[in-house]
């Protein structure tokens, strides 16, 4: 299983998978930071989005995500000030700018996110911008390995841990799980290359019968990873239980704010969003592609309900979403071959 | 051909002193108007067409058609939106000029007059509005065209970015062309004038929240004269299509579908200037949907291809071409690409909005 979106969105690219022998089947995980961000927690961020009095910052591909019945683009097309960042820290200065209003930024991704947001909360408190909150909605990677290999329906047999996340985490954390589930991690880079060589290590430990954590990013990774990186993240942020979409609560699994930085809290700051609760589709199986329990074309609403115009679950909207990495790259194709025949040549979807 | 002029330190010539910005009043049809044309838009764009001074502008046609076989005109508009008004390699102005003389090309016509509609948002500093005028009248010359029609609005504060502008544009198409995005047939190749990608990522590298320090900057460029040569090789030219938004693989996707046919395209075989690729993989996304605006893709057989390759290569604006795919039977209406590691993949239409990933 490769942990990271990035990885997967790399791999159905490229066309790697097709080119990989048979015995090999790469299972996508769950590291895409947009599909696992709890409808409920895109919804408190739309009703935030809408207010008059917030400027809505986020990154890019959080905006097509669908709530239960609108998403960020179309607040922002109904009037809502909704910007998009390449860094929270813009954030700051949009707040700067604004003073009678208050900017929210969305707080969301994996650990690889974490620093930088975290560091926008230490220099809105160090620089007094007390207009500034954060949406916080943070995972982490480690927590969701133990919760795969705990559920008796997940068969995996080895990872590909995220390159990036190892860049600031470091990869000691993940050794403890190598030898707890007796499964080989090795850390993993991004280009086609880097993800032959990241199977390439897991295979030989696995016909060595071996498991333990390997580095196969050493152009980026050191095992004691970012450490001024993980200081920030530990000042700001603690650890909690956080509910995964598609998957449900994962305990000790992300971060929130630490009760020194509430202030910048938004659900703290605007206490009517708290009371949000959203259920997901019943017919989107995202849960299911996220834990690697299904394949994106094996969901009966791929393609058919579901495109990425049309998105049921997030896993369809972030180019690192599986589903929309099939979709994309014409793995609805071959979906209907499997069904047709070559028809599908002549008749994709 | 000439290099790009450079605009920096233009001044208008009779700067409207009381008014450093545009007000209200410049779009009311009275004196301030009469005055913006008369000191802006006449002594720029200056020809004997405008001097018409009617409701409509009357084109005599009879020199054009004794000296170009034809009896067919093309027909084409454009509307320019783009923020910000100036940008790496550009600006607005030039951008409408251009785009609609291309739009021209891609028929295969001779580009001859355009129109120009401005709708100015109140506020709009006066020197930035002459700054961007100057040098449309500079693209009308460097693109052999004459601007034949005007028209200028004033919009409140808030309700325009700064300006949007129009252009309408018709040229004549000389007998023996035929060129649609109908006519690409299997066997057919596929040709670029150059590297994509490069007008999309000089424009976001300066929109704000996503700035980036690059050197990257707006392929903006008139084609006729890459056209024309080309034309002057052969008229077996198929498709012609100039690759703006939605990008290569958008147009690739139109030419599938309107001919029913597949296309099949070689990754490592379409340009890429390394720093677009880089600011491409620092934002998450990929560079065939990127817009540019002095590309464009040529559909046409194989047996003439090299010739026309070879003046596409001795062209400024095609110095980097390349035969990068081929039409094929199979599939139609479904463009796929072999990846630089060998593999196979669909390219789709861009499903929205391209959105910069997270991580």
């Amino acid at each position: 299983m490769e942990v990271c979106g990035g990885q997967t969105h790399s791999i159905i690219k490229s066309g790697l998978d097709q080119l990989l022998p048979k015995e090999i089947n790469l299972v996508h995980g769950p590291g895409c930071p947009v599909c696992v961000t709890p409808l409920e927690l895109i919804d408190k961020a739309i009703a935030l989005a809408s207010r008059r009095d917030v400027i809505f910052t986020s990154f890019g591909d959080m905006l097509r995500v669908p709530g239960s019945s609108s998403d960020l683009f179309a607040v922002k097309a109904a009037g809502g000030d909704v910007r998009i960042l390449y860094s929270p820290l813009d954030s700051l200065k949009i707040a700067r700018e604004n003073p009678d209003k208050t900017v929210v930024f969305f707080g969301i991704g994996f650990e690889t996110t974490a620093p930088p947001n975290a560091m926008a909360v230490v220099q809105a408190q160090v620089q007094g911008i007390n207009n500034f909150a954060m949406l916080v909605s943070h995972v982490t990677v480690p927590a969701a390995i133990i919760a795969l290999m705990e559920s008796p329906d997940v068969k995996v047999d080895g990872f590909l841990a995220a390159g990036h996340v190892c860049t600031v985490m470091g990869y000691w954390e993940y050794e403890p799980l190598a030898q707890k589930y007796k499964i080989p991690i090795v850390v993993t880079g991004f280009e086609p290359v880097d993800i032959v060589h990241g199977i390439l290590k897991c295979v030989r430990q696995l016909e060595g019968d071996r498991y333990y954590v390997e580095n196969a990013y050493a152009r980026s990774v050191i095992r004691e990873g970012n450490r001024p990186a993980q200081a920030v993240i530990q000042r700001v942020f603690e650890l909690c239980d956080r509910p995964w979409r598609g998957i449900g609560v994962i305990p000790q699994s992300g971060y929130r704010l630490r009760p020194e930085f509430a202030e910048f809290d938004a659900e703290l700051r605007f206490p009517e969003i708290q009371s949000i609760e959203t259920k997901e589709s019943d017919l989107c199986i995202s849960g299911l592609v996220l834990q690697g329990r299904k394949k994106p074309h094996e969901c009966m609403a791929f393609g058919k309900e579901c495109t990425p115009q049309t998105p049921l679950g997030a896993t369809m909207v972030s180019t690192e979403g599986a589903c929309a990495a099939y979709y994309r790259y014409g793995r609805y194709a071959d979906a209907n071959r499997r069904i047709d025949g070559d028809k599908w040549l002549k008749n994709p979807i | 051909m000439a290099e790009k002029p450079n605009l920096i330190g233009w001044t208008c010539p009779r700067p409207l002193q009381n008014y450093p910005t545009i007000v209200l009043g410049h779009g009311s049809g009275g004196k301030m108007m009469a005055d913006l044309i008369q000191h802006l838009f006449s002594p720029a764009f200056e020809n004997d067409l405008l001097g018409q001074m009617n409701d409509s502008t009357t084109l005599d046609l009879t020199e054009t058609f004794q000296s170009i076989p034809s009896n067919r005109l093309a027909f084409t508009t454009d509307s320019f939106v783009v923020s910000p008004l100036f940008f790496p390699g550009g600006n607005i102005g030039e951008l409408a000029i251009f785009g609609t003389i291309n739009d021209l090309a891609m028929s295969g016509a001779k580009p001859l007059f355009l129109s120009a509609g401005f709708i100015l948002e109140e506020g709009l500093p006066m020197e930035m509005l002459g700054k961007i005028v100057n040098s449309m009248a500079v693209a009308c010359k460097f693109g052999g065209v004459k601007i034949a029609a005007g028209d200028t609005k004033v919009v409140n504060r808030g309700h325009g970015d700064g300006l949007y502008i129009n252009t309408s544009g018709i040229g004549v198409i000389p007998d023996g062309i035929n060129i649609s995005a109908k006519y690409a047939r299997p066997g057919d190749v596929v040709l670029i004038n150059g590297s994509v990608g490069d007008h999309g990522m000089a424009i976001m590298s300066v929109r704000s929240g996503l700035e980036f320090e690059t050197a990257i900057k707006s392929d903006t460029a008139p084609l006729n004269g890459l056209v024309d040569s080309m034309l002057e090789v052969t008229h077996e030219i198929h498709c012609l299509r100039d690759a703006t938004r939605g990008g290569l693989a958008a147009v690739l996707n139109e030419l599938a579908t309107a001919s029913n046919v597949g296309i099949e395209f070689d990754e490592k075989a379409v340009p890429i200037l390394p720093e677009v690729n880089a600011a491409c993989e620092m934002l998450g996304l990929d560079p065939f949907y990127i817009a540019n605006e002095g590309k464009f893709v040529v559909v046409m057989p194989e047996a003439k291809a090299e010739e026309v390759l070879f003046v596409m290569r001795k062209h400024p604006y095609g110095k980097d071409a390349a035969i990068i795919g081929k039409v094929v039977e199979n599939h139609p209406g479904l463009v796929t690409a072999r990846t630089s590691i060998g593999g196979m993949r669909v390219v789709d239409l861009p499903a929205g909005e391209l959105l910069p990933r997270i991580c």
